[in-house]
């Protein structure tokens, strides 16, 4: 479809989608051919068919997808783009597979730029190719304004784990270790940062990123050792290992002051009110690992640029309540709790 | 709960308004409610407003304090 | 963070630990209350209890602007809030408490009420600035510290012209809700334990400065120690109570010397004092009518006053009866007596002012506490 198209036809300076851009005429084909086919061009997208065919290497099948909507679009170290390629991602790396290919489906409000559609549109294609991990089949719908807040973006992501290696979230067993790969909270106080009337200044920037690749080295370094991983994104590290206890039918023993936060994220939490335990991730994962293996994995983690900060954090203990604990810093105990509700700012 | 901290004041800013610090994170902020504010000063920050000043030589008395009753403590064990 | 870290080392608070374990007199027991949440807070989200001896004990006090605020003016704002023309402004704290039915702001914000959390009175003057045609509502909570915010707020107002600003006023003040705990310490004939000494607020100190608090150690014979929010704060300010009690004194001392003087703020009470009155009475969740407890908005500035304005009709809701929170925050029950407990009242359905924000004395145990029962539990 778009090798027909040889003129641009869109303004993509001053101009905006409208209802035509999803009608599936000809308004259709030059949307989809000079934004998406030309910023994720590759030779299963350039086939124009309405799904993309490949081969695989035997294994576990890995599928996964998810939603993203984002507000601001834009935030310091990323946009919804970068975010619905790397989260897909990592999804799909959690289960130690190797991601291989992406779908993209993009719900757009109308009268939405085209510039803010092409700059989304580019980032997915720069992390996408970053990762190694093309797009290669996709969807575009146009919504009446006010039906839809600028863009929503859904990625579904496929790959191939090694038949031998099962990571699953009921494997946590008492005795195991909790390690994190890095420093806390960094995307949702960048995101907050640039809220209205709860905005603040900050250098702190999202760390958005696909986590593949430290996971390989991992799953290389000890694959018997691994036996959970995750990504605390929303409800951060406190949600993932509530999660994780009782899918796992055990509790969690953290210490606080092994758990990496940058001063502003710790900052910007005292300003709010808001505890980083609860914020959350775009470039972390937990791995739960047996006790033997917990020394190698940290090892590798730490020889990876997106593991550089990585941390043992805890352990998984015997618990029938399913409590996650904590030895803060000040040597007293607590629970780090499920969330209740949606995290408010905190002032008054 | 009357969350408050102590935040720098970097840059004083007209309409009694003021830029402050808290470990790197910046807003900005009323110290229209303190009386002669000024850079390099802490004040401690209370929903967008400076409540109070933080005197520097009390607060190195507390922390002189709290570090004589651990001794004390150590003292008498 | 400068002024925030050096008072949260463990290292020392251990320390303290050992010197409060050995001035705590092993014949008798100390009851302490701390009045504000941000004690409250900072004793659960660091385990402080964990290093008190088994003789001190902490009663949680009613000092959360949140929890105190009764369902009848939740549900007041948030019919305020449904009305068409109104933009409701508010804190981030209260977009979740329940009012009556299961309705809360953010429930009516689904429903379609235009309800904005803001960080500061200001961001909501330039809420109201820059939307001329919206009428923007305050919907103000808080003790003597978010008082003079909002005071300065509907001056500026004045001096801005913005007749689209008013304010929801439900400030409330501390001492006399403390008066009401020492004169009334029983709750429906049950007695209270006799409490041995109160920390007093950090911030609100620091306003209305320490003073204030000279009668009660007056007249009630009670020990005060008006003491910061950080852990080593409150540790020092329970040894300091513990060797008042020790050797008889009932003083009102200051541990947040480095923010908290006797006269307090004069700027900052003069500003209140221009805008606000107080009123006859005031309701408190779980705890009921005290007088000259609230404050509203002069004569001279009801054009600012969104009762006034929007001619808001006071809606009394009776909390369940079988809450336990009058009786929790006079310290005569503990969270964990309460049927409701974690049963029909979690954080995510609180039932009573004691749960409603996560200082509330049973939030704070439900949310970092309540495996010490089950240790307990499982030790007996």
């Amino acid at each position: 479809m778009s090798s027909e198209i040889r003129r641009r036809k869109l303004d993509l300076k001053n101009g905006r989608v409208d209802l035509s851009h999803g009608a599936g005429g000809r308004a259709m084909a030059h949307l989809i051919g000079e934004i998406f086919h030309a910023a994720f061009d590759n030779p299963m997208l350039r086939a124009g068919n309405d799904q993309a065919a490949f081969d695989v290497d035997a294994g576990r099948m890995v599928m996964t997808t998810d939603g993203y909507v984002v507000s601001p679009l834009f935030f310091p170290g990323g946009d919804i783009g970068s975010l619905a390629v790397h989260g897909t991602i990592n999804d799909v790396a959690m289960a130690g597979a190797r991601p291989l290919y992406l779908s993209a489906g993009f719900i757009v409000e109308e009268g939405f730029a085209l510039a803010d559609l092409k700059r989304i549109a580019d980032s997915m294609a720069a992390a996408s190719r970053a990762a190694g991990v093309p797009i290669v089949t996709g969807d575009t719908k146009v919504v009446e304004r006010g039906k839809a807040d600028g863009v929503f973006i859904t990625t579904t992501g496929i790959g191939v784990a090694p038949r031998d290696l099962v990571l699953s979230s009921d494997q946590a067993r008492p005795g195991d270790k909790v390690l994190l790969s890095g420093f806390i909270g960094d995307h949702g106080v960048a995101v907050m940062s640039q809220r209205q009337n709860l905005a603040f200044e900050t250098t702190v920037q999202s760390d958005s990123a696909a986590l593949h690749e430290l996971v390989a080295a991992m799953v290389a370094a000890a694959p018997q050792g691994l036996r959970v991983m995750r990504d605390p994104t929303r409800g951060g590290v406190a949600a993932t290992l509530n999660e994780l206890a009782q899918q796992s039918g055990v509790g969690f023993r953290l210490d606080e002051d092994a758990v990496p936060v940058r001063p502003q994220v710790a900052a910007a939490c005292e300003l709010l009110g808001l505890d980083p335990l609860y914020v959350a991730n775009e470039g972390k994962l937990i791995a739960i690992v047996a006790p033997e293996a917990a020394g190698t994995v940290l090892a590798a983690m730490r020889g990876h640029p997106l593991g550089r900060d990585a941390a043992l954090i805890g352990e998984v203990i015997l618990d029938d309540h399913h409590f996650v604990q904590m030895i803060t810093s000040f040597g007293g105990g607590r629970i780090v709790d499920w969330l209740a509700g949606e995290q408010l700012p905190r002032i008054c | 709960m009357c969350l408050a901290i102590p935040a720098e004041v970097i840059e004083l800013l007209p309409d009694q308004m003021a830029r402050v610090s808290l470990g790197g994170v910046g807003k900005v902020i009323s110290v229209a409610l303190v009386e002669g504010v000024a850079v390099g000063d802490y004040v401690v920050v209370h929903v967008g407003f400076a409540l109070t000043r933080i005197d520097p030589e009390e607060a190195r008395q507390t922390l002189a304090l709290l570090a004589e009753m651990g001794q004390l403590a150590e003292a008498a064990r | 963070m400068k002024y925030v870290d050096e008072y949260r080392d463990g290292a020392v608070a251990r320390r303290i630990a050992a010197a409060i374990a050995k001035a705590a007199d092993p014949a008798r027991s100390y009851h302490f209350m701390e009045f504000c949440g941000g004690h409250t807070h900072a004793i659960s989200r660091y385990g402080l209890e964990d290093l008190l001896p088994a003789n001190v004990r902490m009663v949680h006090g009613p000092g959360c602007p949140v929890c105190v605020l009764p369902v009848g003016r939740i549900d007041m704002a948030i019919q305020l809030a449904l009305r068409p023309e109104v933009t409701l402004c508010t804190y981030g704290d209260l977009m979740r408490v329940p009012g009556s039915h299961g309705a809360s702001l953010l429930r009516a914000k689904a429903a379609g009420a235009d309800i904005r959390m803001v960080y500061s009175t200001l961001d909501a003057l330039a809420i109201a600035a820059a939307e001329p045609e919206r009428e923007v509502v305050f919907f103000a909570i808080g003790f003597e510290t978010t008082t003079p915010p909002t005071a300065l707020a509907i001056k500026l107002a004045r001096a801005r012209g913005l007749a689209n600003f008013t304010v929801f006023c439900n400030h409330v003040l501390t001492p006399p809700a403390i008066r009401g705990i020492l004169e009334h310490p029983d709750l429906d004939g049950v007695p209270g334990p006799r409490l041995d000494g109160f920390v007093g607020p950090a911030h609100v100190s620091a306003v209305i400065g320490s003073e204030a608090f000279a009668p009660f150690a007056r007249e009630f014979e009670q020990p005060v120690v008006v003491a910061g929010f950080e852990p080593l704060d409150v540790m020092q300010a329970i040894l300091m109570l513990i060797r008042q009690v020790n050797d008889g004194r009932q003083e009102v001392e200051n541990q947040y010397i480095r923010a908290v003087t006797p006269e307090g703020n004069v700027i900052a009470k003069a500003e209140v004092a221009e805008v606000f009155e107080l009123r006859d009475s005031f309701e408190w969740r779980g705890f009921g009518a005290v007088p000259l407890s609230g404050l509203r908005l002069r004569d001279a500035y009801r054009d600012f006053d969104a009762e006034q304005r929007f001619a808001m009709a006071e809606i009394s809701a009776a909390d369940n009866p079988a809450c336990e929170c009058g009786t929790i925050l006079r310290g005569i029950k503990r969270p964990t007596d309460c049927k409701l407990f974690g049963t029909l009242c979690t954080p995510e359905t609180p039932m009573g002012s004691c749960m409603v924000s996560s200082e509330g004395a049973c939030a704070a145990h439900w949310t970092y506490g309540r495996f010490r029962d089950h240790a307990r539990r499982n030790v007996a």
